[in-house]
């Protein structure tokens, strides 16, 4: 093991009421490490990016960005958020400013940039994902790719030191998803920290250098994607594979029963 | 035509809507030209629309009339308008006591009348501590008035705040935005669009609110519309200053009311 890592989930649990939702999580990203968490729904996947940059307080446990502890009650979150950016599902892109103004309001209020600088910032970051084109339009004048490429500057325009993303593409029509992968898949080339939940294998496989199955508010199975996501070692993480790989196939385990009952029971129906 | 002739065959829907449709115009029509030709014109026009009244209402019906009513109305909304956001951002507070504050607030100014409060301000108070609001009769119209309408605002201003989607909160937090800095610049604004419409509404009530200044006994420059209108009714005994004095209401609400409905057909097609 090298230096701090740039994130470091120790024994994390989340309940939200009687519902414990991560169930003793630990994870250490290196700088530089581009991390995919995938699992199936409700596994607590989004929960744990939460947790990472305190949208979500965690019940127990501790979590390191950059060496900080978060979870320390006497720790400035603000400060520590500027060096965690965010993508989120749906985008969440402010509708009552422009794409510029998206990109600058943040970086003028919260890290007092001027004007100019700001507005600077704003435009390479639009060049760097395409989009200079679109600087006056306002979010809702921009297709789901554009918006979620806007996102993602955004969040790069505070000059984070890790990135999280939260199945960036999974609201988006096919024919876009690539766009938003492309800009990730730069992001990572450059040395980026990034911690991307997603349904993305091919990503996973290609881009990531470690992959993360979580089922049921634990990790299952982490390690590089040769093995997690080719040589899969555990039952679960094979079925939720072979489910994503062929969602028609039905449920987990029943795979060849679902399968093997399929014709008999087309051949009953009249 | 050809239906009616035809030998008791049933209507469709839609001709019996239009038969029905054509029998209400008709019963109008004669009910204007009974009382077109039963009424006594001279008569109307002259308590009405007397025009040397007109002539010598103007031009002091505008300059102090109708400058004192858009006045009063924009102080008691502008003041509302703030109190009623601080009200609002109390009832959506973590804290419990301020919540039970705004909510008891709300409740009190909403159910007792506007004109009670009036009183205690105007009269009431000055009365039992010896001391007056400052700033004499606006003074007094504006909190009076802002008071009640803080509490309308609040709750239009709490649900709007709350129309706004939680990813805007979180995607400005995670921007390193503290809470009351996503709230100032992100949440509210939004809010505020959603809201405009109602907003609007609420300033046109004020609008005719304002009115309730007589009680405080006013004096000829800070006279509004209704009090003139009902001066000059004394002073001429003839309705149209009454009548005028409507007209000039109309000249704030009726845009304002044209303003409410583009504002909710912009949203229902941003929708
Ligand atoms: N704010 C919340 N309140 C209550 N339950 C929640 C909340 N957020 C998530 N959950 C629950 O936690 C579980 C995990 O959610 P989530 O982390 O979103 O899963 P994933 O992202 O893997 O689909 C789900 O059962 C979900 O219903
Ligand atoms: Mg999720």
């Amino acid at each position: 093991m090298t230096a701090a890592a740039a994130v470091e989930v120790r024994d994390l649990h989340k309940s939200f009421g009687d519902l414990e939702v991560l169930k003793g999580i630990d994870l250490r990203i290196a700088a530089g490490e581009v991390v995919c968490v995938i699992g199936p729904s409700g596994s607590g996947k989004s929960t744990l990016l939460r947790c990472v940059n305190l949208l979500e307080e965690p019940t127990a446990g501790q979590v390191l960005v950059g060496g900080v502890e978060l979870t320390d009650p006497e720790i400035d979150i603000d400060a520590v958020r500027r060096g965690i950016g965010m993508v989120f599902q749906q985008f969440n892109l402010f509708p009552h400013l422009t794409v510029t103004e998206n990109l600058t309001l943040p970086q003028r209020r919260v890290l007092r940039r001027s004007k100019a600088e700001a507005g600077e910032v704003a435009a390479s970051g639009l060049r760097r994902v395409g989009l200079v084109d679109k600087a006056e339009a306002y979010p809702a004048q921009l297709s789901g790719g554009q918006q979620q490429r806007v996102a993602i500057a955004r969040a790069l325009a505070m000059a984070p030191r890790v990135m999280l993303f939260d199945e960036p593409t999974s609201a988006l029509d096919p024919e876009l998803v690539g766009e938003v992968l492309g800009v990730m898949r730069g992001l990572a080339d450059e040395g980026m920290t990034m911690v991307v939940v997603t349904h993305e294998m091919s990503f996973a496989r290609e881009v990531a250098d470690r992959v993360v199955f979580m089922d049921d508010g634990v990790v299952v199975e982490d390690g590089p994607p040769a093995q997690v996501v080719a040589a899969p070692r555990h039952d679960r993480t094979r079925a939720f594979l072979s489910r994503l790989l062929d969602p028609a196939a039905g449920p987990a385990s029943g795979d060849a029963a679902v399968k093997a009952a399929g014709p008999a029971e087309h051949g009953a129906a009249p | 035509m050809s239906t009616a002739s035809a030998p008791r065959r049933r209507l469709s829907r839609r001709q019996r809507a239009r038969v029905s449709r054509g029998l209400q115009y008709a019963v109008l029509l004669l009910a204007v030209v009974i009382f077109a030709v039963a009424a006594d014109w001279d008569r109307i026009g002259e308590a009405f629309f007397d025009t040397e009244v007109i002539g010598e209402l103007f031009p002091q019906i505008l300059t102090t009339a109708l400058k004192n009513t858009v006045i009063y109305t924009v102080c008691a909304f502008a003041f509302g308008l703030v109190l009623g956001l601080v009200l609002a951002l109390m009832r959506l507070s973590p804290v419990l006591p301020y919540r039970v504050l705004a909510t008891v607030y709300i409740e009190f100014f909403r159910g007792v009348p506007a004109l009670l409060v009036l009183i205690a301000f105007g009269y009431g108070i000055p009365v039992a501590l010896n001391t007056e609001v400052p700033g004499g009769i606006v003074g007094t119209i504006t909190v009076a008035l802002g008071l009640v309408a803080a509490a309308y605002m609040a709750e239009t201003m709490r649900a709007g705040i709350q129309a706004v989607p939680r990813g805007q909160m979180e995607a400005a937090r995670s921007l390193g935005m503290s809470h009351t800095r996503a709230m100032v610049s992100i949440v509210i604004p939004q809010a505020f669009r959603i809201i405009l419409p109602p907003l609007t509404n609420e300033l046109i009530l004020l609008t005719k609110d304002s009115s309730l200044v007589y009680l405080l006994g006013v004096t000829l420059p800070t006279r509004e519309l209704a009090k003139f209108g009902r001066d000059a009714l004394n002073q001429y005994v003839s309705m149209t200053p009454i009548l005028i004095a409507g007209l000039c209401y109309l000249i704030i609400t009726v845009p304002l009311g044209i303003l409410v409905r583009r504002l909710e057909a912009r949203q229902a097609a941003a929708r």
